[in-house]
C-alpha cells in the first residue's frame, strides 16, 4: 500500500461532471434541434444546447439541480490504495466541489430535516464497489437529479406475464411522467429476479452511452422497440411535442427465480451527469468519457 | 404547428400585458422575478395572515419556482450560478391562494399546475409559464442582479426568497392563459390516449 493520493483527482472529475454534458448527450441534442420542425419543441432544445455551453464556457453546473452522488468503484486486486481510503479520498473531493459551488448540497437527513451542507451523509454518496482483477481503478459517477427520480417504478410480475407487463410498465411509466422527469429521458429497463436486482441494474444501465446497444441480440432489440415506442408518445422536450421524448432505452437482466420476473424502470433527464476515471497504480488517470469542455477559452468535446 | 408568438415583456406586468397571451406564446421578461419554493409560500401566506407588511410587495412581479446555486462573492455580493426552475405542481394546493393575495402577473416554473390554479389565473388575470426544465446555467446567465433575499437564515439558501433582477429571462412558455387554458391537462389526456394505442402495437412485437 502507498500513500497515494487521489483527492485532486477526483475533485477535477467531479467538477467536470458538473459542468460538462456528455459527448453523446450533447450530439444527439443538437442533431435532434436539427431536425425538430415543432416550434415551440424547437426553442426548449435550443435553450438546452445554450445552457450547456454556458455551463461549459462559464464552468458552471449544468442544472441547478446537481443530483445525489452515485459511485460504481471497479477497483483492481492490485491497486495500491485500499478501497476505503478511496471512498474516503473521493467524498472529501466532494466536499470541496460542493463548498465551492459547483454542486448544491442536496443530502437531507429525512427523519430530522436538516441538509448536511456538503452532499455526504447516511449512505450518500451511494457506492458499489466491486473487485476486479488487475491494478486499475476505475470510477463511475453520475450526479442524479431528483426531478427525473419520479417516474421510477418497480413491478413485480408472474412469468407469464412477463414481457406483456415490460412493455406496459414501460410505456405508462414516461406516458404518465410526462415533463416532470425533464424530457428528452434516457430509460433505464432491467428484468431480473428480485426488486432491489432489477431497480439496480435499471440505474446502472443508465451509465451506457446512447446509441449503445446490448451485446444480446433480443436485449438489444428490446431496446430498440422500447425506444420507437416511446417516441412515438410524442411527449417531446419540456411536453412539448416533437420528435424526441427518449434519447434512449438501455436494458439490462440478470438471471430470475423460476418464480419472479421482476420489472423495474429508473429515468433520467436530457441532463444526465455521468462519466468514468480510470486511474493507474502510478496515480496517472485518464478520462474514459468524452465533454463538453473549455479548452483554451472555446468550449470542445474532449 | 405554427410558428410561436414571440412576446417581450417588462415588470411591473399590467392586466392588459398579462390577457394578451395564449398557451403556446413565448415570452421574455425584463425587471423583477422573486423566487419561491414551497417554504417561502407557507412564509409568505402566514405574513400575510398576520396582517404584517411583506418585505416586498409583489404586485404585478414574476413569481419563479426556483431554489438557485448561488455563491458568495468576495465583496459580500452574491452570484447567481444556476437557477433552472423547479417542479410547480408541489405549489398547487396553495397557489390559488396566493395568487389572489400578492397580486403576481407571472408564475414561472416546470411540468404545469393544476385546475384550481388555472381557475385563479382566469379569476385574478394572471398566467403560468414554463422556462425549460434543467436549464440552470442558462437562467443564471438572464439574472443580472441579486436585489435581495429574504428569510435567508430562517429557510436556507434554495428555500429563501431571491429578488433577481433579469434581462430577456426566457424563453417562457405560457402553458395556462388568462382564459383558463391548461396546456398540460390538455397534453396529458393525449399523451394517454397515444399509450394506449402505442401498448397495443407493441404488444404485436415478440420480445422473448
Amino acid at each position: 500500500m502507498t500513500d497515494l493520493n487521489l483527492e485532486k483527482t477526483f475533485y477535477e472529475f467531479i467538477k467536470t461532471i458538473a459542468t460538462g454534458i456528455p459527448e453523446d448527450i450533447y450530439t444527439t441534442i443538437k442533431g435532434a434541434y436539427e431536425k425538430e420542425d415543432n416550434p415551440v419543441a424547437k426553442t426548449q432544445l435550443k435553450a438546452i444546447l445554450e445552457d450547456m455551453e454556458i455551463a461549459c464556457k462559464k464552468k458552471r453546473p449544468i442544472c441547478q439541480d446537481t443530483g445525489t452522488p452515485y459511485l460504481w468503484i471497479e477497483i483492481g486486486e492490485d491497486f495500491p490504495v485500499k478501497s476505503t481510503k478511496v471512498i474516503q479520498q473521493f467524498t472529501n473531493a466532494l466536499r470541496k466541489v460542493t463548498k465551492e459551488g459547483y454542486l448544491r448540497p442536496n443530502a437531507v437527513d429525512p427523519l430530522y430535516f436538516k441538509n448536511s451542507g456538503d452532499n455526504t451523509g447516511r449512505y450518500i454518496p451511494w457506492i458499489h464497489v466491486e473487485p476486479v482483477p488487475g491494478d486499475k481503478l476505475k470510477v463511475y459517477l453520475m450526479t442524479k437529479g431528483g426531478g427525473s427520480e419520479a417516474p421510477s417504478t418497480l413491478v413485480m410480475s408472474t412469468p407469464l406475464k412477463g414481457f406483456e407487463n415490460l412493455k406496459k410498465t414501460v410505456i405508462d411509466a414516461i406516458a404518465r411522467a410526462g415533463a416532470l422527469p425533464c424530457p428528452p429521458v434516457i430509460v433505464g429497463v432491467a428484468i431480473g429476479a428480485g426488486a432491489d436486482i432489477v431497480m439496480s441494474l435499471a440505474k446502472k444501465a443508465l451509465l451506457r452511452p446512447i446509441g449503445d446497444r446490448h451485446p444480446d441480440p433480443k436485449a438489444a432489440k428490446i431496446e430498440e422497440e422500447l425506444l420507437k415506442a416511446l417516441n412515438k408518445l410524442e411527449i417531446g422536450p419540456h411536453g412539448f411535442g416533437g420528435k424526441l421524448t427518449a434519447l434512449d432505452v438501455k436494458f439490462d437482466y440478470s438471471y430470475r427465480h423460476p418464480a419472479t420476473f421482476a420489472i423495474g424502470v429508473v429515468t433520467s433527464c436530457w441532463a444526465t451527469r455521468r462519466g468514468i476515471i480510470e486511474i493507474s497504480p502510478d496515480g496517472s488517470s485518464k478520462m474514459l468519457t468524452r465533454h463538453l469542455r473549455l479548452v483554451d477559452g472555446e468550449c470542445k468535446i474532449i | 404547428m405554427s410558428e410561436a408568438r414571440v412576446f417581450h415583456l417588462k415588470t411591473p406586468l399590467s392586466d392588459e400585458d398579462i390577457s394578451k397571451l395564449r398557451v403556446g406564446d413565448i415570452v421574455y421578461v425584463t425587471g423583477i422575478m422573486v423566487t419561491a419554493r414551497d417554504e417561502a409560500h407557507k412564509k409568505i401566506l402566514e405574513v400575510i395572515e398576520s396582517g404584517e407588511k411583506l418585505p416586498i410587495d409583489l404586485k404585478g412581479l414574476v413569481l419563479y419556482h426556483c431554489g438557485p446555486v448561488v455563491r458568495k462573492k468576495e465583496d459580500g455580493s452574491w452570484e447567481v450560478v444556476a437557477a433552472g426552475p423547479t417542479t410547480s405542481m408541489r405549489m398547487e394546493s396553495v397557489e390559488a391562494e396566493f395568487i389572489e393575495k400578492t397580486g403576481v402577473k407571472m408564475i414561472v416554473g416546470k411540468g404545469g399546475m393544476g385546475q384550481r390554479t388555472a381557475e385563479a389565473m382566469k379569476k385574478h388575470k394572471a398566467v403560468y409559464a414554463v422556462f425549460t426544465g434543467g436549464a440552470g446555467a442558462l437562467a443564471a446567465d438572464r439574472i443580472k442582479r441579486v436585489v435581495d433575499v429574504y428569510w435567508l437564515d430562517e429557510l436556507g439558501i434554495p428555500e429563501a426568497v431571491w429578488v433577481f433582477e433579469v434581462e430577456e429571462f426566457g424563453p417562457l412558455v405560457v402553458t395556462i392563459d388568462t382564459t383558463g387554458k391548461n396546456y398540460y391537462e390538455e397534453k396529458m389526456k393525449e399523451v394517454k390516449m397515444k399509450a394506449e394505442k402505442i401498448k397495443e402495437e407493441l404488444m404485436k412485437i415478440e420480445f422473448e
